[in-house]
């Protein structure tokens, strides 16, 4: 009997049609009656307090309803904790419209509300604002004499950081045979999800309030809106059914929330605020980091020596942290290795998980030291990788819970071609064009969180399962529908999941590749729980078939339950709920991960990346001709959504590498190149042809369904490979990103 | 955004009158940049003139002279594809195509090409100091982020380049711009459109408040064998020029007889030679010949940091470009260097 029908089925995502034909409706697109309209004014200066306000001309003109600034706002804790969400690093949250204190370029400082959203905007352009200015630092290189550890609190449960030194890595580097020593930069980035931040409040009266915002936890701006409102947790209801992209974007409530419902709050009205693009570049971003390696290997190959330091900014109020140098020494076993993560705060806002944060900072670093070190010992790059293999993680000493990273090399080389490489760099031409080809691994950690779901059954047949969770585009909906007919044994078009709405049980943010195993598991739980209490009522029927049986004795299949024993004894799931007398059945559980258990093993999803570059010889410009990356993820839900991920995370390291960066002037203090026609990410132009390959893996430890997430994974191997494809194609080895075709003419 | 009167004309001189009645009008075609000044809060139009049905400027046509006359409303697009400059201008074609996306030059017009404004972070950032946006204000980008900027003809005042692919081709076509005013009609060579940003930045080209331009001419000259245009930026599209030449050339007894060339992404116009383009006439092409008038180019070039790289890739663009103008079948899409 087949057990699993739409899991591993690559079908369509199912709100397709409704995002492509604009019925999919955004959090800025709920255009409901009595509606007012907030436009932000932001913080021209980048420290100091703001002396007056003149609001003369903007109030003057018609249509303007109101203006909030500190000066008039209504009463807001000053306590920090109530504004603590659910990815709040140690610190003390920023806190919108507080006071007069300028403490970052582009900080919020009014909000203009209006009956239409271009009497806000143009009504906020003149608002005139006096500001005593304070001196300001704002880049990271020079400051790097200051940097000091990272405060410790709840975040590092999940952002661990560094372990302990091993070993003596400064006689065991000077005792190696081949040596290579880095320095490698990037400057600030930007999400930049093509939906902008909105919200739209509905004001339903005596202080209940339905919100719909983009964001990518429901329940974690539910919780921050009622705290720092004093609301009652469910007198607000946040949805999020679509979500134009995250990336890490809205895992923190933004700014525009906050003053979206302080205005319908002050107003008693409906109240639209939506962000433009340049404000998109206000709040969070992946922080510039410097990062040093010094790796040694022995005369056969073996890693012996590993020193990997990073320097990151963050805000001068809230310690963010990424894991950057841990991930060196999970993938090869030196015995001596030195590690450390360091903080500089700056005048900027506090720094924000972006699409594999750390992972894909750290593994510039480690991959371009690893393949710079394969050249020095000349030995082929993918070859010092699987020399240099392990199956334990040696910078805890912990099994891997599966890995089959050594199946990501044979394959992914396999389908790059990769053993017909010239050995050594500029030995390819194509006309004027150099051609190198490169390689990198990548690695990025399962995490486990509790979640809940909640599913019903109808008397029509119809399976409904709902949680709080967000799709932020990846695929959510439809891989939870997969998972929740397979679940529940019903065929995938009796089966909704809706999703979105923090009235429907609670999920963690989404974020880090852990939705689908997180939420999925909660899915599946809640599924076998509703199965459990039919089969309950099934028994309880009078003549019924399974009377006398247990659960043990009995599979669920096609919409029933049979006898093991006896398949013409069966009882469909709808007479179950019609016998019941009620128009449903339904059951509510919680997946909550063992985490005693999980804790021997280190969880982790892999890949391999392989690319080939050409470099105009003469001007340097560099394309991304070909690219391959294979994945070690767990089990895939859907094959689609799930390379549509993956090559979503190429795109995103060919921009890494090649493309993306915020310019900071340092002598204003603020980000210049604030929007996309100057923020430079890929065009259909730079991409050329990219293959993703799923390699089997089982895991019957990390969660229920063995998956292990596949948001990060595909731009964490990328980048370093094109670095690494240039090395080879030029010979120039350049640490910094974004490469640009002048660094190679 | 601010309120604002909105009046559709149909004739040029309907045009030029209404623009005549307040310095703070603008005309609108494409609107491809004006919307974007004005949602950034850099434009201000109290009147807007849509000048979109004046179906005099929406022609392509030869003329007695077996010049061609590209009308201001046509757009960008509906030129390159163009019958008659896809075969006798070519340069022209592949320079339009280079340029923004496609759904941008099918509504930028040919007119209103001419006009676009740099893009200089710093002059599209109204709360930064900019001597071109608020005279005497101040240049930060001589000291800031200048990885765009120019290092041709620059003044202490502005060091902000003029973006455009078109207009680079066009200068090396010797077009002229056919102008509509108060006073009647009149011609501007291409190359005197455009201004150095010397002291007074804030003006961009000659066109005067209360003029239109009406068209453009190309003179009947053939550049349809030898020619390229090399576009060097950070992506393969959309996105503007660090550095572009257009290269058109004859030649006669494999020798140079005429060659034009014309850098976009490093002055704050059209940038030509002419001492440069006479050193090659009558000599060979050949890389020798074309770098050293590459280096008389770039003689007096001057970086400001970020953008020193650009006098070193101008010689090599230069010498590329001019190099696959012999190879014009060789272009690749976008502009991107081939051979």
């Amino acid at each position: 009997m087949k057990t699993s029908q739409e899991i591993g089925k690559p079908i369509n995502r199912l709100e397709g049609n409704l995002k492509v034909t604009g019925a999919a409706k955004y959090a800025g697109e709920y255009n409901v009656g009595d509606l007012s309209h907030g436009y932000i004014a932001n913080s021209t200066i980048t420290k100091g307090k703001i002396i007056e306000i003149d609001e003369s001309k903007a109030a003057a003109v018609p249509g303007v309803i109101t203006i909030i600034t500190h000066k008039n706002r209504t009463k807001l804790p000053w306590f920090d904790m109530l504004y603590a969400d659910m990815d709040a690093p140690p610190g003390t949250p920023f806190k919108p419209l507080y006071d007069e204190n300028i403490l970052y370029n582009g900080q919020p400082i009014a909000l203009v509300v209006a009956e239409t959203f271009e009497t806000a905007r143009f009504a906020a352009s003149l608002l005139a604002i006096t500001y005593e200015e304070e001196a300001f630092e704002t880049e990271l290189a020079a400051h790097l004499d200051e940097a000091r550890d990272p405060k410790k609190g709840m975040a590092t449960a999940i952002k661990p950081l560094p372990p302990a030194d091993k070993g003596d890595f400064e006689a065991a580097y000077k005792d190696a045979f081949a040596r290579y020593e880095g320095e490698f930069t990037h400057g600030a980035e930007h999400h930049n999800p093509l939906e902008l931040f909105a919200t739209t409040t509905v004001y339903d009266g005596k202080g209940k309030l339905t919100v719909y915002d983009k964001t990518q936890g429901t329940s974690n701006c539910q919780l921050y809106i009622a705290n720092v409102f004093g609301l009652h947790y469910n007198d607000v209801r946040v949805l999020s059914p679509f979500v134009g992209g995250g990336f890490g974007s809205g895992l923190r409530p933004q700014y525009q929330l906050f003053l979206c419902v302080m205005a319908s709050l002050m107003l008693k009205r409906n109240v639209r605020v939506a962000m433009d693009r340049t404000q998109m570049f206000s709040f969070g971003h992946r922080p510039q980091t410097i990062q040093k390696t010094k790796f040694g290997a022995n005369s056969e190959g073996i890693v012996t020596a590993l020193n990997h330091t990073a320097i990151a900014e963050t805000s001068q109020f809230e310690d963010y942290t990424e894991v950057v140098v841990n991930w060196g020494n999970m993938l090869y076993p030196a015995q001596n290795t030195s590690l450390d993560y360091k903080l500089v705060p700056l005048d900027v806002f506090t720094p924000m998980d972006m699409r594999a944060p750390g992972g894909s900072t750290g593994m510039h670093a480690i991959e371009a030291t690893m393949d710079a070190l394969s050249y020095e010992l000349n030995i082929d790059p993918m070859e010092f990788r699987l020399l240099n293999y392990s199956e334990v993680d040696a910078s805890e000493n912990k099994p891997y819970s599966s890995k089959e990273l050594k199946e990501c090399y044979k394959q992914g080389a396999e389908k790059f071609g990769w053993k017909n490489r010239a050995s050594k760099p500029r030995a390819t031409k194509r006309g004027n064009r150099l051609v190198g080809t490169g390689m990198s691994t990548g690695i990025w950690d399962v995490i486990a969180l509790p979640a809940k779901a909640k599913a019903k059954f109808s008397k029509d047949g119809k399976l409904k399962v709902t949680s709080a969770v967000t799709d932020i585009g990846t695929g959510t909906k439809t891989i939870m529908t997969q998972i929740a007919a397979d679940s529940f044994a019903v065929a995938i078009d009796d089966v909704t999941f809706d999703h979105g709405d923090s009235d429907m049980p609670m999920a963690p943010i989404q974020g880090g590749s852990y939705t689908t195993g997180v939420v999925g598991s909660a899915v599946k739980a809640a599924c076998k729980a509703l199965q459990k209490k039919l089969f309950k009522k099934a028994k309880n029927i009078s003549d019924s078939p399974l009377s006398g049986l247990k659960i043990t004795d009995v599979v669920f299949k096609n919409a029933a339950i049979y006898s093991k024993e006896d398949f013409s004894k069966f009882i469909n799931y709808k007479d179950i709920v019609v016998a019941d007398g009620k128009n449903w059945i339904a059951a509510s559980k919680s997946n909550i991960p063992n985490l005693l258990e999980l804790k021997k093993y280190t969880r982790a999803a892999h890949s391999a990346a392989f690319v080939e570059v050409e470099v105009d010889e003469e001007l340097g410009i560099v394309n991304v001709t070909r690219a391959v990356t294979a994945v070690a993820a767990g089990k895939i839900i859907n094959p689609k959504t799930a390379r549509s991920q993956i090559l979503g995370g190429m795109v995103w390291g060919i921009s890494k590498a090649l493309r993306e960066e915020t310019m900071t002037d340092h002598n204003l203090g603020k980000y210049m190149n604030t929007n996309l026609g100057e923020y430079h990410i890929p065009v259909h132009a730079d991409i050329h042809d990219l293959d993703v390959v799923f390699v089997d893996e089982k895991d019957d430890i990390i969660n229920e369904l063995g998956s292990k997430g596949v948001g990060e994974i595909g731009l964490a191997s990328m980048a370093p490979a094109i670095a690494n494809a240039i090395f080879h194609a030029t010979g120039k080895r350049i640490n910094k990103f974004p490469i640009h075709f002048d660094d190679l003419m | 955004m601010n309120n604002f009167t909105y009046k559709k004309v149909e004739t040029i001189n309907e045009a030029v009158q209404e623009i005549s009645k307040n310095k703070k009008a603008n005309f609108i075609a494409g609107g491809t940049n004006l919307i974007d000044l004005w949602k950034y809060d850099l434009a201000h139009p109290e009147s807007l003139i849509d000048i979109n049905s004046v179906s005099t400027m929406k022609q392509i046509k030869v003329l007695e002279s077996g010049g061609l006359s590209l009308g201001a409303l046509v757009t960008n697009s509906d030129t390159a594809y163009d019958a008659i400059v896809s075969t006798k201008y070519p340069l022209l074609s592949r320079a339009i195509l280079a340029g923004a996306s496609a759904q941008i030059r099918n509504s930028a017009t040919n007119g209103g090409n001419l006009l676009q404004r740099t893009r200089c972070y710093y002059f599209y950032d109204k709360t930064s100091p900019c001597n071109k946006r608020n005279p005497g204000s101040g240049c930060p980008a001589k000291n800031g982020l200048n990885r765009m900027h120019a290092i041709l003809g620059t003044s202490e005042n502005c060091i902000a380049v003029f973006p455009s692919d078109m207009c680079i081709a066009l200068a090396a076509l010797d077009a002229t711009v056919n102008v509509s005013g108060p006073n009647g009609d009149r011609k501007i060579a291409f190359t005197d459109f455009h201004r150095l940003a010397g002291n007074s930045p804030e003006k961009d080209n000659n066109l005067e408040h209360d003029e239109i331009i009406t068209g453009l001419t190309l003179p009947n000259e053939d550049f349809s064998q030898y020619y390229s245009y090399l576009k060097l930026r950070d992506r393969n599209s959309y996105a503007f020029a660090l550095v572009s030449v257009a290269t058109a050339m004859r030649l006669e007894h494999n020798k140079i007889e005429t060659i034009r060339i014309a850098l976009g992404g490093v002055a704050h116009k059209p940038w030509r030679d002419f001492e440069a383009e006479q050193f090659l006439e009558g000599k060979e092409p050949n890389r020798k010949n074309f770098t050293e008038a590459a280096k008389m180019i770039i003689k007096t070039a001057k970086g400001y940091g970020d953008n020193d790289f650009k006098i070193e890739l101008s010689v090599k663009a230069i010498v590329r470009n001019c190099m696959m103008a012999l190879h014009p079948e060789t272009q690749r899409p976008g502009a991107q260097p081939s051979l």
